[in-house]
């Protein structure tokens, strides 16, 4: 192993860090408005790789094109979610935490079922695209295009959504929302409504990273469930609610992949993930950035 | 404790008593085989969700990774029988010791941690383990063992010619876990347990060991559902990583208790009534064709029967039991 393999694998586990934490903040996001675990986040992933597919299979739209328009598909589709079914598990009187899990898990299961229905499970992948397969040189080390943009998309993703919530109104009704749902409605603020933007928003996100994603990945019914784990641990070991947390979470899941494949085999990559996470919160039980 | 409930244990007693016996005598009339894989699977998630029940529904520590104690009790049975012709009942004894000792193990660190924390700690943490035994040639890797054919008898407890056998130790189990739950109910642990789940802090100041009765909780469980995977193993006879301790095996078990009534004594086995069944019969039915149907079915359940009874299905048949609980 010479220096320059560790770092064009620290590199390329850079990148895909960054994009782990574009997938992840949607996540952290909604927690963080009300507590809620999105258990389908993992499908929202696959719904947006869907629709970043067929937008290039039937319209020949490049997915950097057509980032866009999948984000706010699924904005809305994140918001129609909330309406028409977390809005309701949050009211359960009794095993709230359960209802929470389960209604979004149930979802997680339809569109799966949905996906193999009309998609079949068949593997797809975008063909040619402009950024798919190239790679870029920097100081000797390669770097796979697609990755890089989405790196470059993930930061400035994560620095929109530092100015919005700090500058605009809608971001301060959200903060304001998080910290008291119950006071918010005395000054005017619709909760229902700052929670659906707030789905719409974190379901945006991660579409935006769907978008990426189908460049480089193959797009099938089950994608969301090898993503969505990573992302919990994410979430998680930025601490819950953490919007910052979720980036530097997303960094360190993807340096860690990138070294646990260097020195174990490729198979138990994921174990190294899985081992950093159990040690922060053995020694940091709130996560890295989460609050008492 | 007040005479109703000594009158409603007595009552639960009685009842379960007629529906074992009913149960058992249900093969005299059911002969089609089809019918029967389904009796034995219900009874098997029945009892896993029965025991899933004690740390997760009753001691509140919500657990996604019972799989990995599954699969333990499936390896442990199907490597001692298969790499030193160990008797089956050995190793469910032994895979039932083994994984009551890995969750004390982990509970050890993780019972610290609080709400999504722990949940994902679990997740994670049977995952490790299914990557483990992917990697783990002795134990066959991702292939998995076969486990071979010695004839049909108790000792080895194998039947290929009927499906009876594993039917009535399936039954016995889930027997066993209910049972094991009513006493748990009403002994100090019982009490211990719903403390610890509704208000850990309160709990401690009255003098309840909120650290031991978790991880008590965790060992029992633990214990009962490795018997359900050594048990899943010789029924099945072919088991690999992902067949005994893949995600779903977690979320599997914790479905019947969640629709029948988390944390109640009826909630896992009404559950299991209810949704296995209805999982075997849409798969055969509808989902032949590999189009997710099957899916979209058994997920909209999920969400209707969450969304529109939090409490599970278990206090429809006893609306009084509904005040007594809470």
């Amino acid at each position: 192993m010479t220096a320059e393999t560790i770092m064009q694998s620290l590199a390329s586990g850079l990148l895909m860090g960054l994009l782990y934490g574009l997938i992840a903040v949607g996540l952290a996001l909604i927690f963080g408005l009300m507590d809620v675990v999105n258990f389908a986040h993992g499908e929202f992933l696959m719904a947006a790789m869907y629709m970043t597919f067929f937008l290039f299979a039937f319209f020949a739209v490049d997915p950097l094109l057509s980032a866009p328009l999948t984000a706010a598909g699924l904005f809305v589709f994140g918001a129609a979610v909330y309406l028409l079914i977390v809005r309701f598990a949050v009211r359960a009187k009794a095993n709230a935490g359960m209802v929470q899990i389960f209604s979004t898990f149930g979802l997680a299961i339809v569109m799966r079922g949905l996906a193999q229905f009309f998609f079949t499970p068949d593997y797809r992948s975008i063909t040619h695209s402009w950024l798919g397969g190239k790679t870029v040189s920097i100081g000797g080390i390669f770097l796979p295009q697609p990755q890089l943009v989405g790196a470059l998309v993930a930061i400035a993703a994560f620095v929109a959504l530092y100015f919005f919530i700090n500058r605009t109104d809608f971001g301060r009704a959200l903060e304001a929302t998080r910290e008291d749902a119950g006071a918010v409605a005395l000054v005017g603020i619709d909760k229902n409504r700052v929670f659906a933007l707030g789905w719409g928003l974190g379901a945006a996100l991660v579409g935006l990273a769907g978008a990426i994603m189908a460049i480089f990945f193959y797009v099938y019914p089950d994608v969301g469930a090898s993503f969505a784990l990573i992302a919990y641990v994410t979430v998680a070991l930025g601490g819950f609610g953490s919007v910052f947390g979720a980036f530097a979470g997303g960094i360190i899941v993807g340096l860690v992949e990138a070294v646990t494949a260097l020195v174990l085999p490729p198979s138990l990559k994921s174990v190294g993930i899985y081992a950093v996470y159990l040690l922060v919160v053995f020694i940091r039980p709130r996560g890295l950035f989460g609050s008492m | 404790m007040d005479t109703s409930f000594a009158q409603r244990r007595r009552r639960d007693l009685i009842v379960a008593a007629i529906l074992a016996a009913l149960a058992a005598l249900a093969p005299l009339f059911v002969k089609d085989v089809y019918v029967q894989n389904i009796m034995v699977l219900t009874l098997m998630w029945g009892a896993l969700s029965q025991s899933w029940n004690i740390l997760s529904g009753y001691c509140g520590q919500i657990s996604l990774g019972h799989a990995l104690y599954f699969g333990v009790g499936a390896y442990t049975t199907a490597l001692l029988f298969t790499k030193f012709g160990v008797l089956p009942w050995f190793g469910m004894l032994g895979g039932g010791v083994i994984s009551a000792l890995i969750a004390m193990a982990l509970g050890y660190p993780c019972f610290r941690l609080r709400g999504h924390y722990f949940v994902i700690a679990t997740i994670v943490i049977a995952e490790i383990g299914l990557l483990l035994f992917h990697n783990w040639d002795w134990a066959g890797a991702a292939l998995g063992i076969d486990i071979p054919i010695r004839g049909d008898s108790w000792l080895k407890f194998q039947f290929t010619r009927s499906k009876l056998p594993y039917f009535y130790f399936a039954l016995a189990l889930a027997c066993v876990a209910w049972l094991v739950t009513w006493w748990l109910e009403d002994s100090k642990w019982g009490f211990w347990w719903r403390a610890v789940k509704d208000n850990p802090e309160a709990a401690e100041s009255l003098g309840v060991v909120v650290f031991d009765s978790k991880m008590g909780a965790a060992a029992v469980s633990a214990f009962l559902v490795a018997v359900g995977g050594s048990f899943y193993a010789q029924f099945v006879s072919y088991i690999d990583p992902e067949s005994v301790m893949g995600f779903q095996f977690s979320l599997l078990m914790a479905l019947p208790a969640v629709l029948g009534g988390i944390g109640t004594l009826w909630g896992p086995m009404l559950g299991a009534v209810i949704l296995i069944p209805l999982t075997e019969l849409t798969r055969s039915f509808i989902g032949g064709s590999g189009r997710g149907v099957d899916l979209i079915v058994y997920g909209g359940l999920i969400i209707a029967i969450s969304l529109a009874r939090p409490q599970g299905l278990v206090g429809l048949f006893s609306p009084k039991r509904k005040e007594a609980v809470r």
